[in-house]
């Protein structure tokens, strides 16, 4: 355990009072580095694992700190009251967690240790060696899939789509942990019934997987962009009408028989 | 089965036509009640005085104009115009007389009042010069207390100028043997008084005049009998007839003899609530536990079929309309303070009973429904929470929070009963507490709590810390030692003590001068006929005829405090980056931002005593002179440099509210210096003094009267609201800002504390995030918090916020886990996070 307690790794913030990423009331921390780069990324102070330093209203301010398992439980344990009484508990997020894996672990591992619930938000981006350590540590896996077409998710994220779609069918196969399908809904990337049916379906085949969130796109990490001295790609794009939404709902609800539900 | 029917009912359309109604104009007004009061206490003047007072008041009943409004089914108005209000001059009437020319255009609370008007107040004002309370309040004060209050250190206003109300009467009492039943009572008593006893005299005469209250009231609503029943011969309308003859015969009925249908009992508790507010003007006349005396009432009418739960709940609508026709004009500063002509009757529903076991019933959700109907802000609607309230009542009050009304207020019982069983009362009696005003929890029909009886200002004594006790050049608290001198933390923390314990005497001193003044001039026979044990004591609550007592004024800027003693601990002491007379300068001169009147009226005083100690005249232009050439050349581009480094050092300390140990555990430490010393100090009426914390509005008139002060507030910007952290400074998020809070001794402030949460909407979206938020109250109460309220932002605040950015710097929205200021994100992407509020995800 003291080993595990001293693991170091990477962060770029701590969320408490989070109800969006799992049940109940959770605290988020969120891994810094990301193998990923989605345009439309609302964390764009997320995908580098090198300390950054952004703008934030005017002011520079330094994204990521080295910090310990110990401390970052911690502040993790300050809500445990919180967490008992709703059913929450630890939410890794990123970035993409396993790109730090020992630390993930290591964190996970000391939640569980204390009686704390865990999820994870994750692409499921890494080898399933990987992956499968940190399972029997993990009560939900919320795994973004972005879209089946393994050219466009190259064109969009940067990477193709085949480990992760591997990796999902892995993971729901193991049955070590209660996996969630989330797709980010993005104007001129998934958002057509046809791309959102392809993932309800892929999802609605994996084993155990009852349960897909679509999460709408929001341009509230534009300025984030600006902090960073880089360009939005994405400037242009509005996000999606609430009927468009209803109606990818119905779509996924016409296909499969997964529980789907609009936000986290 | 469930022991109550959760499921909801749609308003009716009379609800939205009497809201229209009553808020068509502006509030008026009125003088009949000041008039019919003074030629009453003319014809009365050689008469013992309790007599005097209960004859005054069946003159007013007698003779004061009444009215039926259109669609009302529940009947008794104050004032002919709605929400108007009368006059109260026997309590204090200068004031209203100096401000009769902007009372129509004051920014706070403003009333119409016709020339008319004016005239016959003038003219039956004459008669009370000299004669209110005030004036008797103010020659009961010791000198050192004036000028204390003079230097805005605490005020004392709201009973200074006004009646005490702040009670819960015993309704159910009036509801079961009608104000008949307690005729009978104190005539019973009165046979029992012998002419050889002891306090024959006093007794006997007050008996005599509840009595005269008593029959009084009983007479007052025959009036609206007759009222209704004329009305209804010249209607038209067959549906309003009926109604009208229905009016009229429940009016016959109650309040005279005990209510035998739930809507008797409606009209019956609506003329106790309403006519305790016309023999006094005090207010947070509270209702208390509505849902527990109406039940049985509600209950026999539902299983002997004889009311719909549509019926009942339009019924109870209309009293919540009812509780904002009263109004009631208080002075320009006390309205700032008290802002919205709210009467803060606070209304509560669930909780225990006096055995321990859960009481929620169909009515405590038809409340929280009314709320919902009539949206309005009267009644202060309040939800008990313990371990033991149902998930579905939380559910629903969770709802109503949502909707931005910022009610209900929710009250833990796990602190409240062993708080108040530490001040003397007893289990049975505790568990069946409620609230009263704002957020003072008592005992409903037993307790005179002197809940509100003064706002005491914990910076202002901070304040004297550096000045050695003197403010504006005048000595006004204790010579505690220089700062400069000071060598340890300790020591400022002592020098703190010192102010802080001067000052809470003479606050108890204020409080008690003015305490006995009401029971000299002021004794309410009406009130005490229904408050235990007045008849059997033969005394009125003012005189200690209630069965607990107590005074409860409330302190705050704890977190002002709190940050600020954080703030030289760390700074001055440990890493010693500043020196205390650096800090001294920095406050003196607003950490050289804005010269406000404030520091130029320290700065005057300061040179005015200078120059008298030089045996110098200080005429005002010599001191203006030297004043100036002071602001204008003591701050160097030097010092200002500093100023803002120093400014920029303090936003790096840790701050109360962020669940950071050190800094909370010594909010907790600055609380006890209010609270503790209270303790000792007794009132005329037998009972103790004890704390609340809680501002009502008075942070932000109060805070503009405060220097600046050492946690890099500014000179005159609002002073931390109850025990809720500074504005702005909480920022990791509601959980964190809940634990800072329940680190405070919440069970210490008996009197109540108060700490209020902001939410957007979007954290209570859908059943999860209600679930949630809920989880959320109860972990606070897990942690023994006493109180929490959410100011949930609506969409219309940030429509606002678009269209006036100016006036809402310090607006956060949170949506999907990303907090901004909102005025300084696009416009496109504020639209965002408006479609998002309405949407709820």
């Amino acid at each position: 355990m003291e080993d595990i307690l001293k693991t170091k790794g990477r962060i770029f913030d701590i969320q408490r009072y989070s109800i969006h990423d799992g049940d109940g009331i959770r605290t988020i921390v969120f891994l810094k580095g990301c193998v990923l780069r989605c345009r439309w990324c609302c964390n764009p102070e997320s995908q580098e694992y090198d300390i950054q330093t952004m703008l934030v209203e005017g002011k520079p301010k330094v994204i990521g700190r080295d910090v310990t398992v110990e401390e970052v439980m911690q502040t993790v344990e300050k809500d445990r009251d919180y967490y008992r009484r709703s059913g929450g508990g630890l939410t890794l997020s990123g970035g993409e967690s396993l790109c730090q894996p020992k630390f993930a672990k290591a964190l996970l591992m000391a939640a569980k240790a204390k009686g704390i619930t865990t999820a994870m938000e994750s692409m499921g981006c890494a080898p399933y060696e990987v992956i499968d350590s940190i399972l029997p540590y993990l009560d939900t896996y919320l795994m973004d899939i972005k879209h089946i077409d393994p050219i466009k998710h190259k064109e969009f994220t940067g990477k193709s789509n085949e480990l992760m779609l591997e990796n999902a069918r892995k993971i729901a196969a193991s049955g070590q942990t209660r996996l969630v399908i989330r797709v980010p809904v993005i104007p001129g990337f998934n958002d057509t019934p046809e791309e959102i049916k392809g993932i309800a379906q892929f999802a609605d085949k994996l084993p155990g997987v009852k349960k897909i969130h679509l999460l709408p796109y929001h341009r509230l990490g534009q300025d984030k962009y600006d902090g960073l001295g880089r360009e939005y790609l994405m400037k242009d794009v509005l996000p999606p009408e609430p009927e468009h939404m209803n109606m990818l709902k119905k779509v996924v609800e016409q296909v499969s028989r997964l529980t789907c539900q609009i936000g986290g | 089965m469930k022991k109550y029917n959760s499921s909801r009912v749609l308003a009716t359309g009379r609800i939205k036509r009497l809201v229209e109604h009553l808020y068509a104009k502006t509030p008026e007004i009125e003088s009949a009640r000041a008039v019919l009061l003074t030629d009453s206490y003319k014809q009365t003047e050689h008469e013992p005085l309790i007599i005097r007072r209960a004859k005054a008041f069946a003159h007013v009943l007698k003779n004061i104009p009444i009215t039926i409004r259109p669609d009302e089914l529940v009947v008794g108005s104050s004032t002919v115009a709605p929400r108007g209000s009368q006059t109260f001059p026997e309590f204090s009437f200068e004031w209203l007389e100096a401000e009769f020319d902007t009372l129509h255009t004051r920014e706070a609370d403003p009333f119409y009042i016709s020339e008319q008007v004016k005239q016959e107040l003038k003219e039956a004002y004459k008669y009370w010069k000299g004669k209110t309370t005030s004036e008797l309040a103010t020659s009961y004060m010791a000198p050192e207390t004036l000028t204390a209050m003079a230097h805005n250190i605490f005020t004392v206003g709201n009973y200074f100028y006004n009646g005490v109300g702040h009670i819960t009467v015993k309704y159910e009492k009036v509801l079961a043997i009608g104000y008949e039943g307690i005729i009978a009572e104190a005539k019973a008593e009165l046979n029992k008084c012998g002419l050889g006893d002891a306090d024959y005299a006093t007794k006997s005469h007050f008996l005599e005049a509840v009595i005269i209250s008593c029959q009084a009231a009983i007479l007052y609503a025959n009036r609206y009998a007759e009222l209704a029943e004329k009305m209804a011969t010249e209607c038209r309308d067959a549906a309003r007839k009926g109604e009208l003859l229905q009016i009229a015969a429940n009016c016959r009925k109650v309040p005279a003899k005990g209510a035998t249908s739930f809507y008797e009992a409606c009209q019956s508790f609506w003329f106790v609530q309403q006519l305790i507010q016309i023999e006094s003007n005090g207010h947070s006349i509270s209702p208390g536990r509505f849902d527990q005396y109406m039940y049985p009432y509600y209950k026999a009418d539902l299983d002997a079929g004889k009311i719909t739960r549509e019926e009942a709940q339009e019924l109870i609508d209309c009293i919540w309309v009812k509780f904002n026709d009263l109004s009631k004009c208080r002075d320009a500063e006390s309205a700032k303070g008290f802002a919205g002509y709210g009467v803060f009757q606070n209304l509560i529903v669930g909780g225990q009973n006096a055995q321990g076991q859960d009481v929620t019933n169909d009515l405590s959700f038809m409340c929280i429904e009314a709320s919902f109907h009539v949206f309005l802000p009267q009644p202060s609607l309040s939800i008990r929470v313990w371990n033991g309230s149902p998930y579905d009542l939380l559910i629903r009050a969770a709802e109503l929070t949502r909707t931005g009304i910022g009610l209900p207020a929710y009250y833990n019982d796990e602190v409240i009963i062993p708080a108040l069983m530490s001040r003397g009362v007893v289990l049975e009696d505790a568990r069946n507490y409620n609230i009263i005003g704002c957020v003072e929890p008592q005992v409903s029909g037993k307790t005179n709590g002197w809940h509100d009886a003064a706002f005491y200002n914990m910076c202002r004594p901070l304040e004297l810390v550096f000045s050695r006790g003197v403010d504006c050049g005048e000595q006004i608290g204790p010579r505690t030692p220089d700062v400069e001198s000071m060598k340890t933390f300790e020591e400022f923390v002592d020098a703190y003590k010192t102010q802080m314990d001067y000052f809470i005497r003479l606050m108890v001193n204020a409080d008690n001068a003015i305490d006995q003044a009401h029971a000299e001039r002021m004794p309410l026979p009406f009130l005490a006929s229904m408050v235990d044990d007045c008849i059997k004591r033969g005394k009125t609550c003012e005189q200690g005829g209630s069965v607990y007592n107590f005074t409860g004024p409330q302190g705050f800027g704890i977190a002002n405090v709190a940050d600020s003693l954080f703030a030289i601990k760390k700074l001055v002491f440990e890493e010693k980056k500043v020196s205390m007379a650096e800090y001294k300068k920095a406050l003196m001169f607003n950490y050289g931002q804005e010269v406000s009147p404030l520091i130029v009226a320290q700065i005057a005083g300061q040179v005015a005593r200078q120059m008298t100690e030089k045996g110098l005249k200080p005429t005002s232009d010599a001191v203006s002179k030297v004043t100036q050439n002071i602001i204008r050349e003591a701050v160097t581009t030097e010092d200002k440099k500093k100023f803002e480094q120093l400014l920029s050092m303090i936003e790096e300390v840790d701050k109360f509210g962020n669940d950071e140990e050190e800094v909370d555990l010594l909010a907790r430490e600055a609380a006890y210096t209010y609270t503790k010393p209270l303790l000792q100090y007794r009132n005329p009426r037998g009972g103790m003094f004890h704390a609340g914390l809680y501002p009502v509005s008075a942070n932000v008139p109060l805070g503009a009267q405060t220097g600046a002060t050492p946690d890099g507030r500014l000179a005159g910007v609002p002073v931390a609201d109850g025990v809720s952290p500074s504005a702005g400074k909480d920022i990791n998020g509601p959980t964190a800002a809940a634990n800072s809070v329940s680190k405070l001794d919440h069970g210490i402030a008996s009197n109540g504390t108060l700490y209020n949460q902001k939410f957007h909407p979007s954290a209570l979206s859908g059943e999860k995030g209600l679930d949630n938020f809920v989880n959320m109250i109860r972990s606070y109460f897990d942690r023994k918090g006493s109180h929490v309220q959410f100011n949930v932002v609506s969409r219309d605040t940030l429509l606002d916020a678009q269209k006036h950015p100016e006036n809402y710097k310090h607006l956060v929205v949170r949506v999907a886990g990303y907090s901004a200021l909102f005025t300084t994100l696009s416009k496109s992407l504020q639209d965002d996070i408006i479609r998002r509020t309405e949407q709820g995800f």
